[in-house]
């Protein structure tokens, strides 16, 4: 069986809220830079964020500039949005992030046929506008 | 190492309401429900209910998803008359198999005589259970999960299911057999939801609701609740039946696994698991026995692909080997023979959540708990230890080894 093309699911039907550790990561998506949270001590990264880091305990937080790339760690296939029900393929994606060991995002494989996704394959991030001015980070294949 | 708490506790009593589909319960309310399979619990333990005086919990003390149990209104309802213990461990299903440890540490503690675990469940039309995840308001940690359109439990597992299938060459045959298998077991069981075999084109039709997990793979949805009764070794032997005794039982887990599919941040070997390993390797440890001295293995079956990697938890196979292990039969329960087959051990001999009914896991423990009684429909001859696991997903996740006396 064929899937076809796979998009994002439709921005304006996804919300998301922000508390003060997390909100650096949404504020810079909505300037499309791609980041993850990197302790400010030790150098590791850590997603989502949070206000300790799990590996020396510090609560100083750095926000680098990633290269916007990454490697598909897994992902499913879905055909019906879950806002409706209505056939709508749309493939969620674990991602490896470029620059950020340890660092994953789970968002939205589009730009390429359902039925070719496969793990390991390079993908690069591409922004989605969402409810209430925020931009989530999705993929397409790497150029 | 022993376990210092070892064969000196036992379940003695079970109950059960009957099982509904989603949403048929109603009128029935969750209480009257509960209240049920508590009263039927005490019965067959040929205690009163006046005689309760703990509760151990598990699921956060909730009672499904979105009710939560209160045991002053069980004790107000019901009549009993003192508590000395009322405790519940947290997260989920996984708690299941050990809330009987929790119960356990308060009866060692003599923080109580009698404990009663409990599951009861009731879904209205905007309960959706499935969907529970994705209805929920997005709060600052899972708005970096929701928006990926992860809608409910099933769809974070088949995640799992995918890099399972990549790292080891696992097909989609190990699922649909996992599901096959247990739905014979479930043919004989009176109040089991789903009784006519499953034909392998009836599961390759199922829709794939997040691939490649089908809606078959998916467990039933169902209004009901069960019970049952712990005590001390002493008490339990003046009960009604033999006691299923309390060999071994573990809850916790690694911060790897964690939060789990609802955060996906698990390295490997642990993403492709049931994130069992570190209690598996406890309960080992307690009871000195293996995965093959089991005699049956009521393993938690949320989705099937769990079943798999449980499986490869607790050391019924090699890591990665759990596909042909289940696929090569030995999940099977031997009707005529009353064993297993090709030198595997029986999994869910009552049908488990796919099959026979899902009230969060303690139903497996019901089955134990009859199967080293010696009494169960599809009875593994000479039954003397049953496994019992809790539904993997966010810490605590549990097992427990029931012996028969």
């Amino acid at each position: 069986m064929a899937y076809g093309p796979a998009r994002a699911l439709p921005g304006e039907q996804i919300k998301i809220s922000t508390n003060p550790d997390t909100e650096p990561f949404w504020e810079a998506a909505k300037e499309h830079r791609l980041t993850a949270c990197q302790c400010g001590n030790c150098g590791t990264f850590r997603m989502p964020p949070s206000p300790y880091c799990p590996n020396c305990q510090s609560t100083e937080k750095k926000w680098p500039d990633l290269p916007g790339t990454g490697t598909v760690f897994s992902f499913a296939i879905c055909s019906k949005n879950p806002a409706n029900g209505e056939d709508y393929v749309y493939v969620p994606v674990v991602v490896d992030l470029d620059g950020a060991p340890g660092a994953r995002l789970v968002s939205n494989l589009g730009g390429i046929d359902a039925d070719d996704v496969r793990i390991g394959m390079k993908v690069q991030v591409d922004w989605n506008p969402i409810k209430d001015g925020w931009v989530l980070p999705i993929f397409k294949p790497a150029a | 190492m022993g376990w210092a708490h070892q064969d000196k506790t036992a379940i003695v009593g079970v109950g059960a309401t009957d099982y509904y589909v989603r949403g048929k319960s109603w009128p029935r309310t969750i209480n009257d429900m509960a209240g049920e399979a508590i009263l039927k619990a005490c019965d067959d333990a040929g205690i009163s209910v006046s005689q309760i005086d703990g509760i151990a919990y598990y699921s956060t003390a909730g009672a499904g998803y979105l009710d939560k149990f209160d045991t002053a209104s069980l004790m107000e309802t019901l009549g009993i008359p003192y508590v000395g213990f009322s405790a519940t461990l947290t997260s989920g299903g996984g708690g299941c198999p050990g809330a009987i440890g929790l119960a356990t540490a308060g009866l060692m503690n003599e923080d109580c005589k009698y404990v009663i675990t409990l599951m009861a469940l009731q879904q209205l039309p905007q309960h959706r259970l499935g969907v529970v995840f994705g209805a929920a308001a997005p709060s600052a940690e899972n708005s970096f999960l929701q928006p990926s359109g992860l809608v409910g439990p099933g769809h974070l597992m088949s995640v799992l299911a995918r890099r399972h299938m990549h790292l080891y060459g696992t097909t989609d045959a190990a699922f649909q057999e996992i599901v096959q298998a247990t739905r014979e077991n479930a043919i004989d069981r009176p109040k089991a939801i789903r009784r006519k075999p499953l034909s392998d084109e009836e599961y390759r039709n199922s829709p794939m609701l997040a691939d490649p997990l089908r809606r078959l793979d998916f467990c039933l949805e169902t209004d009901g609740a069960v019970a049952v009764v712990t005590t001390t070794i002493d008490r339990a032997r003046d009960c009604r039946h033999k006691p299923a005794i309390v060999h071994g039982v573990a809850h916790g887990g690694t911060r790897n696994w964690g939060r789990a599919f609802a955060w996906m941040g698990m390295q490997d070997p642990d993403f492709a698991s049931s994130g069992h390993k570190f209690v598996a390797d406890r309960i080992w440890e307690q009871t000195g026995l293996t995965a093959k001295d089991m005699d049956v293995a009521l393993i938690y079956d949320h989705f099937s692909c769990m079943v798999m990697m449980q499986l490869e938890d607790y050391g019924f196979c090699e890591k990665g080997e759990g596909g042909d292990y289940v696929t090569s039969g030995k999940i099977r329960y031997d009707k005529e023979k009353k064993s297993g087959v090709n030198g595997g051990v029986p999994v869910n001999t009552h049908g488990g959540n796919l099959n026979e009914a899902y009230i969060i896991g303690m139903t497996h423990v019901v089955e134990g708990v009859e199967q080293v009684r010696g009494t169960t429909v599809n009875q593994v001859e000479d039954c003397e230890f049953a496994l019992v696991t809790g539904g993997p997903a966010s810490l605590p996740v549990s097992g427990l080894v029931l012996r028969r006396d």
